[in-house]
């Protein structure tokens, strides 16, 4: 045998894992039912082919059963493999040690990149991998939020510490994109085949993350994104990192589903803190009040995942080399100001609108939405 | 008996010779107009009959026919009456024909004879100096207009009697004639608002400069009422005034809207600010009798439109193509119209739904603004050279003398334009503004540390293709401003501070 036929016996999900996860793709419209009222997704996630469906399909049950029995799963695989991508059965050695949480992990991981990523990034420190995180949060940040989610995802990416996400728009893109600036690592987690770009808002995110990076989904190439399956895929997200952060929650947001996840599975969590007494933060205020680790700096993840004392709070350094003029406006950009706007003259407002173009083009400053400058972090 | 008086119909700005021919023959007492007029046209009838009989003459209780040639013309509007009667009154002997030689007549009537004024006296008056006509016939206050032409002479005349008296070589009545005949070239009159006026705005007055130096379309962005509609109002005040061909024009477009032009060329230029819920055919012109629009109005001028994400859509990508050609081509069903429309686009806009982008008080979510972008975004931005920021002084900028005069900047305006001009001379372009990519290559001259820079600024994404243009040409009209022959770096820099907001990386999403 060929070592290239060896490596494609291996890229194939065995039968048992191809039924399973055959059954949950078909399931996916009674899975949205049992969604709606309300009964614990992980529960139900874990329980047997035929409970299963006895549990969800109703009157149909008989009839899914048998196509259960005889599924052809050679043809099943086949159609994924034709779709593209790469799929890795619980019984694979690159299926991630983490994700082994119990009866309900998925059955099969649908990748969309380079499988062997999949080994690299997401074994964990445990197997010999890299650490990784998960970075959540609000799919509508502030303007600051977002830049700190970007702010999390490169400084973890450039510290070789992987970015587990879930590729929504705001917080969750922001975290990629981050990771990204940095060269990655960074893996999404999908609600839907992970072939398929949604939302379409990130696509350019996900077109750089399967070329660059890697995407998965427990739901197989050409699945739709159910209602359920994103917080089904948020307990996939919880279970990949080794620590969870929320950087901007309101009170009933989805990133508390994963933040709750992770604590089931003991992970640690880290939340950034938001303005007490606003709504939009409130969900990760609480639970910061419940005992969450303050996260204000990429640093203080290292600290959760690499349990290394880190004492220092020195501000950003001021790159060396940096002309007076923009070290000031620099400065005056940390602390809060706007230098075109306070400007005393048209000769002055054009200096500082200058100089702020500098900044910008050194990377140490970024427009805004509105025509306002910030700091880069 | 056949008379024939010459007047002209408006087809959008420009003049259309129409000859009214009237023809009295015996038979059954009718009144007949034909020759493709619409209702207010053939309603003249009535307006003649009354005014001839008021007047103390006799309508002839014949067969009268009024043809309005060419007949395949559609005509409109109450201008034709004079003409109308004039030519009832000749035909019917009353007024001899040899005395309507030469004589163009234009103006409407009123049931007692007296005759009043009637929109686009300019344009008939230089429609009758197309023609060799001398003289033009009109309502006294409508004087001053017909005489701005060499070569024609307004006839003032009160009501119909005077018309008669007038034409058989009475002494003409009213004659208040304001202003001698002849357009004398008068020194441009700036009472309009004064940058002298404001207090503050350090961040946003040298964008403005720039903007009118280059005829760069503008955006201000800011919270209401910080002063950016201030700050638009008194760019007319730093543009160059009116060339003699350019008064002209704004002249006779104000004239066929039926704006006052007090019977002189107007030479300040026209500051237009449509409210955001008008119809696009307000604002590119139209009509089923094509008139000019606020595009055509603002010729020359400055068109501000205010909370620019309040214009619907699709009104302001009717302003689009407009804006690029200098000129609206209105066609209806039966005719199409060019109007002129070189006008310099002034658009204000809080930054953000909240309006307080940019600043710590902003408490819009990136989605919100995502959104607000989007309403603005797309084609119309991509005409938009500048963008600037204008937020409200404090106390203490209001409290200090003003930073700028309209005088002052008038004078490096009018310098840069003058570089421009001479630099472009040959060309149908007049400022940076309309440079399009191959006269921007031929005259950008930009120096090689620059063309280094905006290589390194293009590679980082921060321009897009389209906004590197853009950037570019306002980098020339700084470099004008500086009197520089050559685009230098800091040029380049201050053109890439002022450049829009939306990234590269949006436009190409």
């Amino acid at each position: 045998m060929t070592e290239q036929n060896l490596s494609l016996a291996r890229t194939l999900p065995c039968d048992d894992c191809t039924r399973r996860a055959w059954l949950v793709a078909t399931l996916a419209p009674n899975l949205e039912l049992a969604w709606r009222a309300r009964r614990p997704l992980r529960d139900v996630l874990g329980l047997a082919d035929r409970t299963l469906v006895d549990c969800l399909a109703g009157s149909a049950a008989d009839a899914l059963l048998k196509r259960w029995e005889g599924l052809d799963v050679d043809a099943v695989r086949a159609t994924w493999g034709a779709a593209g991508g790469t799929s890795v059965c619980r019984h694979d050695p690159r299926y991630p040690e983490r994700l082994r949480t119990g009866p309900d992990a998925p059955a099969v991981l649908f990748c969309a990149g380079d499988p062997r990523r999949l080994r690299a990034w997401l074994a964990g420190p445990a197997a010999g991998g890299m650490p990784a995180v998960a970075i959540v949060g609000t799919r509508r940040p502030l303007p600051e939020g977002a830049e700190f989610a970007r702010t999390l995802g490169r400084g973890l990416a450039a510290a070789g510490v992987t970015v587990v996400s879930g590729m929504a728009m705001g917080i969750d893109a922001a975290a990629h994109a981050g990771a990204l600036d940095a060269g990655g690592p960074t893996v999404a987690v999908l609600a839907c085949g992970p072939e398929l770009a949604y939302p379409k808002s990130v696509a350019s995110v996900h077109r750089q993350l399967v070329a660059e990076q890697l995407v998965v989904s427990e739901l197989p190439p050409g699945a739709t994104p159910w209602r359920w399956a994103f917080p089904a895929r948020n307990r996939i997200i919880a279970a990949l990192g080794g620590a969870t952060v929320v950087v901007e929650a309101t009170e009933r947001s989805g990133s508390l589903i994963t933040a709750d996840f992770a604590a089931d599975l003991g992970r640690d969590i880290g939340a950034a803190p938001g303005r007490a007494g606003s709504p939009r933060t409130l969900g990760s205020n609480r639970l910061l009040a419940q005992g969450a680790a303050v996260i204000l700096e990429p640093g203080d993840v290292l600290d959760l995942v690499c349990s290394i004392d880190r004492t220092s709070d020195t501000p950003p350094p001021v790159p060396a080399g940096l002309e007076p003029r923009l070290q000031m406006l620099l400065s005056l950009l940390r602390d809060g100001g706007q230098p075109v706007t306070q400007a005393r003259t048209p000769e002055a407002a054009e200096a500082a609108r200058v100089g702020l173009l500098e900044l910008e083009l050194r990377g140490l400053v970024r427009r805004v939405p509105g025509g306002g400058h910030v700091a880069a972090g | 008996m056949l008379a024939t008086v010459p007047t002209f119909a408006l087809i959008g700005i420009e003049p259309r010779r129409v000859d009214v021919e009237v023809d009295v023959r015996p038979g059954l007492p009718s009144f007949t107009i034909v020759g493709l007029g619409d209702r207010s046209v053939r309603e003249a009838r009535e307006r003649v009959a009354a005014a001839i009989v008021n007047s103390g003459m006799k309508v002839p209780q014949q067969r009268i026919t009024v043809n309005l040639a060419p007949a395949g013309l559609h005509k409109s509007g109450p201008g034709f009456d004079l003409a109308i009667a004039c030519g009832v009154l000749a035909a019917s002997g009353v007024i001899r024909p040899a005395d309507l030689a030469g004589v163009a007549v234009h103006g409407e009537l009123a049931l007692s004879g007296e005759v009043r004024a009637a929109r686009g006296t300019l344009v008939v008056a230089e429609g009758a100096q197309a023609h060799g006509l001398e003289h033009l016939l009109v309502a006294p206050d409508r004087l001053g207009e017909a005489n701005l032409l060499d070569g024609v002479t307004g006839v003032p005349a009160a009501d119909l009697r005077a018309v008669v008296r007038v034409l058989s070589g009475g002494p003409p009545t009213g004659t208040a004639t304001s202003s001698p005949p002849g357009a004398e070239p008068e020194e441009a009159d700036h009472t309009g608002p004064d940058l002298i006026d404001v207090r503050g705005h350090a961040a946003s007055l040298e964008a403005v400069t720039v903007a009118a130096a280059g005829g760069h379309n503008l955006l201000l962005s800011g919270p209401p009422g910080t002063g950016k509609t201030m700050l638009a109002r008194r760019i007319p005040s730093i543009l160059p005034p009116l060339g003699p061909h350019e008064a002209l024009e704004v002249t006779r477009i104000a004239s066929v809207a039926g704006v006052a032009t007090g019977g002189r060329l107007l030479r300040v230029r026209p500051f237009r600010a449509p409210h955001h819920s008008i119809s696009s055919a307000g604002l590119v012109g139209g009509g089923s009798i094509p008139r000019p629009g606020e595009v055509t109005l603002a010729h020359a001028g400055v068109l501000f439109l205010d909370e620019l994400s309040e214009f619907p859509r699709g009104t302001l990508e009717a302003l689009r193509q407009p804006l690029e050609d200098g000129r609206v081509l209105v066609t209806r069903g039966q005719q199409s119209v060019l109007f002129p429309c070189r006008t310099m686009l002034v658009a204000a806009t809080n930054p953000c739904p909240c309006g307080y982008g940019g600043t710590a008080r902003c408490r819009c979510t990136t989605h919100e603004h995502d959104r607000h972008r989007r309403r603005l975004s797309g084609p119309l931005l991509d005409r938009i050279d500048l963008t600037v920021r204008v937020d409200r002084p404090t106390a203490e900028e209001l409290a200090a003398p003003p930073l700028r005069t309209s005088a002052a900047e008038r004078e490096r305006v009018a310098e840069a334009r003058d570089r421009q001009a001479r630099r472009l001379a040959g060309t149908d372009v007049l400022c940076n503004a309309h440079l399009d990519a191959r006269l921007l290559r031929l005259h950008l001259a930009l120096d090689d540390l620059a063309e280094r820079q905006l290589a390194r600024v293009y590679e980082r994404g921060l321009l897009s293709a389209r906004g590197r243009h853009r950037v570019l040409r306002v980098a020339r009209t700084i470099a004008d401003l500086a009197a520089s022959d050559r685009v230098h770096v800091p040029h380049l820099l201050s053109a890439l501070a002022l450049r829009e907001d939306t990234g590269a990386d949006e436009e190409a999403a």
